[in-house]
């Protein structure tokens, strides 16, 4: 006699994947109700490919690229915050919405409460200051850091922008060199490019 | 390094489920697995970086199960549910029952060799884990999966399907 019927109870039923999904839904509803999680997370397509958008109970507190690694910056997450990190909720759908009218050129800047407890110190000071940086306008690396309070940190205004934990919400994509050319951008140069454009035809 | 939450629930949410519903039935599965995620969830900073995520959460579900059951005052699967025995038309002898059939004779298994069934053969714990689990030695638990399965064997294969083209 074949036991194969065993493989029935090991293996996947009927319905399985839907149900998993509504359960997995009200989870994040229940634990957000008690503040039961260190952040929430989402994805969105972009021009410039899908991005990661990750919120804590404050405000946004990471977008990241794909060239970032998606999987890597939630498990450093994990490790910054804390590690209770759920897909999905609501908590996202504000940012994401703002980004589809940056990206369609009818946004030029954004109105969601950020978390920038990632950024410290001077790192802290240039991204508050790129905030005040005008749309489809740009400074150059020593004006940022002029504008921070350390003239001589040019570098350090570099280092900050890399590590901008929210790359295009606080633009750190209209930081470029004094001669004119880009510098660097942790989403890549093209998406640079593709920013400084889009703020160029929509200012 | 702990990792994100979200992949504890992709990788182990189905057999949570599974779990839930052979020790529960399918009706308390649902609310089975919410307690055991919302609980998890809470202690999983504090849980060991090296420690067997399935095996805790079937351990959690297990709790969770025991709660709900206590919840209702009685007995974890009414008799009344075991199901009927009348064998499937003779003339469709090559066609499965349907799943559900298999899970109505594994919940009118005795309480330890359901959980012993449902904790080794559906959520794949080692029976020394299952043991420590349920109570008692890991050859009690080993005999009573043995025991559950000969019993399914018993009260499913025969009327069910037994063609070996799985």
């Amino acid at each position: 006699m074949s036991d194969s019927w065993i493989q029935l109870l090991e293996g996947p039923s009927a319905g399985e994947d839907a149900r998993l999904a509504t359960l997995h839904a009200q989870l994040v509803e229940r634990a957000e109700g008690r503040d039961a999680l260190d952040v929430t997370y989402r994805t969105v397509d972009s021009p410039l490919g899908s991005l990661l958008l990750a919120a804590t109970p404050e405000g946004v507190v990471r977008v990241a690229f794909e060239l970032e690694d998606h999987d890597r910056v939630l498990d450093a997450l994990g490790t910054t915050i804390g590690p209770r990190i759920l897909r999905g909720g609501h908590r996202l759908d504000p940012l994401a919405s703002e980004l589809d009218d940056y990206f369609a050129g009818r946004r030029h800047g954004f109105d969601v409460p950020l978390d920038l407890r990632l950024a410290r110190g001077f790192r802290l000071t240039v991204l508050r200051h790129l905030r005040e940086i005008p749309y489809g306008s740009t400074e150059s690396y020593r004006e940022v850091a002029a504008a921070a309070g350390s003239p001589k940190a040019v570098r350090a205004v570099g280092s900050a922008c890399a590590t901008n934990p929210l790359p295009i919400v606080v633009p750190c994509h209209r930081v470029v060199r004094s001669d004119g050319s880009l510098g660097g951008y942790l989403g890549g140069l093209p998406s640079k490019q593709q920013l400084l454009a889009l703020e160029r035809t929509a200012a | 390094m702990k990792r994100p939450f979200e992949q504890a629930v992709t990788e182990h949410g189905a057999v949570v489920l599974r779990v839930c519903r052979a020790v529960l039935g399918p009706t308390e599965a649902d609310d089975a697995w919410s307690e055991t995620f919302l609980a998890a969830l809470r202690a999983w900073p504090g849980l060991p970086d090296d420690a067997n995520v399935r095996a805790w959460l079937v351990t959690i579900a297990h709790r969770k199960a025991l709660d709900v059951v206590r919840a209702r005052g009685r007995h974890p699967v009414p008799v009344a549910q075991v199901p009927d025995t009348t064998a499937p038309a003779a003339d469709q002898p090559g066609e499965a029952l349907p799943d559900r059939e298999l899970w109505a004779c594994l919940a009118a298994l005795p309480d330890k060799q359901r959980l012993c069934v449902a904790y080794h053969h559906v959520a794949g714990l080692p029976h020394p884990e299952v043991a420590r689990i349920v109570g008692g030695t890991p050859a009690a638990a080993r005999r009573a999966a043995a025991d559950g399965i000969a019993r399914l064997r018993a009260t499913y294969a025969p009327h069910g399907r037994v063609s070996t083209h799985v």
